[in-house]
């Protein structure tokens, strides 16, 4: 049974420019204790994604007449999409679902201590008092290994360490219990030493607490080491998604190959840094047939300009949107 | 080699902290008694976790930071300067010949000029062109070189993704014809597939115009696969210095090795890390006494919190300051693979 179902997922943005396609026919599942990887280049629509389970996207968002989202909390069904007011979305936001962000600083409230707003929100999700709230946040302070908890709660995030305010994040999204955890480049801002700090505690609580995480990165090698499934994206389509063994080692989709190609490798200084050729297109005017045909180095004119790929599967849950995923055909089309 | 491009002895530079109440002076550190030498058509790494003090020693070499102690000698073909007094017509002439490279190419580029009123705007300031034809000339000349065409230069910064971007900022760089170019995290803002790209244009440049870079990075991937000769840099300090060969093979200091086993494998199944650093870089305004890196190193003895070790030379071009270089073999728990 899968906590989180996305099917057929299409973002559209209302712009001056008309209608810009941010998403497009995107779906996959996250069952409980599993970690998925969303990766993908700057613009390539990740976090739309992950905003939309939540339904953080602006007022100018049209999601697509078959998209659905559904939520599946303690045996009961909740299609996110319907939700309406406000006030029914509550218990989505923050409740089942937690995100924690890229930049900590720009997440905690400048002028309220650390301590004011972990109490702030469990006093809104649970039926806490403001003592066993406050006896709580102290608690998980602790648990993501931030010294001297009871004395960090009355601190301002500004008083942190970059490390720290990102723990302290960690503690305050994993507070309220939530069943999906949404992480978007939760450890872009932080140097090596402290990525490896807060990658470990990131598996270690995902062990004990048992819920999905929704992963975003660009960076390959942090994907490797944290996620259980990985999805691909390039210009809001999924275009590679397994598991991690079977996208790392054996990249079926051109882009993914060139991704895994152009991140310099320790293990072999003398390997040739091979960039993915051109840059990610304007979605203001995607290409036509395959989404990454502009980039690739095998496309076929005549027939990846025209015709999209659809997702197939070459292997156990394992599929890829590429016309040639099995190989090139052997007979060079004239 | 010959004579270094750039050589810097004992570099000091520290920032007022105020007074205590006895009127006893604070400073911070940022950058404590640093040496080393950059050679002409040298592209040398400089790594180290933030707040160690990497972005102030490149800008001390530029004299864009103040210089408190030490000596900075600047020597290419034509002229030398003692960076740490330059002054007037001097500096100007520094100035051209010493350039930088920012992180951020979307902070860099003002959003109203053009592309090539960005690229004109060194040469027109320092007044090394006679006139706009000239200027024109050169504009285009360096935009063939860093692979902008001449449709590009007619268009306004917020056309272009980071990738062009930051080949608008390298051929600004350029364009004053520099002998050292400091490159301060040029990659950190890029996607992977472009970063790749915006690398080996920099190898191409510092191939065909004999440039010497100080490649600032806190990827030590990255570091690995451009630079000749790494320096690693903790609380302001060298701690280690190596042909980044030899640096990748064997590090000699526990710090270097440790940043090295905190790169996540691109393996879901490597071993995991035995190595793990504990805490954070300590505050630059207090820093610990001996070896500054002892609060975080698991082989520190009593003598790490009491002596603070000398950088001293273990192999040719390989220097090291950890009082147990010699003895112990920091990569023996390490997961980073070790290249052959």
């Amino acid at each position: 049974m899968s906590l989180i179902s996305v099917r057929d997922l299409d973002i559209r943005f209302r712009t001056d420019e008309g209608l810009i396609t941010a998403v497009e026919d995107v779906s996959f599942d996250i069952a409980p204790g599993e970690v998925l990887g969303l990766v993908g280049e700057s613009g390539s629509g990740k976090s739309v994604t992950a905003k939309s389970l939540m339904r953080l996207n602006g007022d100018n968002t049209v999601y697509g007449p078959k998209s659905s989202i559904r939520l599946t909390v303690d045996g009961k069904g909740i299609d996110v999409l319907a939700l309406k007011r406000p006030r029914d979305m509550a218990p989505v936001r923050g409740g089942a679902i937690s995100m924690i962000f890229q930049e900590p600083m720009a997440s905690f409230a400048p002028a309220l201590t650390v301590g004011k707003q972990m109490v702030e929100q469990l006093m809104i999700h649970t039926d806490m008092t403001k003592a066993q709230a406050k006896a709580h946040s102290i608690d998980m302070l602790d648990r993501v290994g931030i010294p001297a908890p009871d004395r960090r709660f009355d601190q301002y995030a500004f008083e942190f360490s970059g490390g720290m305010r990102q723990r302290a994040m960690i503690a305050m999204a994993l507070s309220t219990s939530p069943k999906l955890l949404i992480a978007d480049e939760p450890t872009t801002a932080l140097d090596v030493t402290i990525q490896a700090q807060v990658i470990d505690l990131m598996k270690d609580l995902v062990t004990e607490f048992g819920m999905g995480i929704l992963f975003i990165t660009h960076d390959l090698g942090v994907i490797a080491q944290t996620a259980d499934r990985v999805a691909v994206m390039y210009l809001g389509k999924i275009i590679e998604t397994g598991t991690v063994r079977q996208v790392i080692r054996d990249p079926r989709h051109p882009y993914t190959k060139g991704l895994i190609d152009a991140l310099p490798k320790l293990e072999d200084l003398d390997a040739p840094l091979t960039p993915v050729p051109g840059d990610i297109p304007s979605p203001l005017n995607r290409p036509s047939g395959c989404v990454f045909h502009t980039r690739c180095a095998i496309a076929r004119p005549g027939h990846c300009d025209r015709v999209p790929p659809a997702p197939r599967s070459t292997g156990q849950g394992h599929r890829v949107a590429c016309h040639y995923a099995e190989g090139l055909p052997v007979e060079e089309p004239a | 080699m010959t004579d270094p491009l750039i050589s810097a002895r004992d570099l000091t530079v520290s920032y007022p902290l105020g007074r205590s109440f006895l009127g006893e002076k604070h400073v911070l550190n940022a950058v404590d008694g640093v040496s080393l030498d950059i050679y002409r058509g040298q592209f040398f790494g400089l790594v180290g976790e933030s707040g160690s003090g990497k972005t102030t020693l490149g800008r001390a070499l530029l004299k864009a930071a103040p210089i408190t102690a030490g000596n900075v000698v600047y020597r290419d073909e034509e002229r030398g300067f003692d960076v740490q007094s330059i002054k007037g017509s001097d500096l100007k002439d520094y100035r051209k010949r010493a350039q930088l490279i920012f992180q951020d190419p979307y902070a860099a580029l003002s959003p109203r000029m053009t592309v090539r009123d960005i690229i004109a705007e060194p040469l027109e300031v320092m007044k090394l062109t006679r006139n706009r034809k000239e200027t024109d000339e050169r504009v285009r000349e360096i935009a063939a070189k860093c692979r902008l065409n001449l449709e590009h230069l007619r268009r306004f910064p917020h056309a272009f993704s980071g990738g062009q971007r930051q080949r608008i900022s390298i051929a600004r760089a350029l364009v004053s014809g520099p002998r050292f170019v400091v490159a301060d995290e040029s990659v950190a803002a890029l996607d992977v597939s472009i970063q790749a790209d915006v690398l080996n244009l920099l190898k191409q440049i510092q191939r065909d115009m004999g440039i010497g870079f100080l490649f600032i990075s806190h990827d030590l991937s990255v570091v690995a696969h451009v630079c000749d000769q790494v320096a690693v840099m903790y609380l302001g300090q060298l701690v280690e210095t190596a042909p980044t060969r030899a640096l990748f093979a064997r590090p000699r200091h526990p710090y270097t090795s440790a940043l090295l086993s905190a790169i996540p494998s691109l393996d879901p199944d490597a071993p995991k890390t035995a190595e793990k650093l504990e805490g954070e870089i300590p505050s630059p305004a207090a820093p610990p006494p001996g070896c500054k890196f002892h609060t975080r190193c698991r082989f520190a003895q009593d003598l790490c919190r009491r002596k603070v070790p000398a950088l001293r030379e273990l192999a040719p071009g390989h220097k090291a300051a950890c009082h147990f270089a010699e003895e112990f073999d920091f990569t023996r728990a390490a997961a980073a693979p070790v290249p052959a």
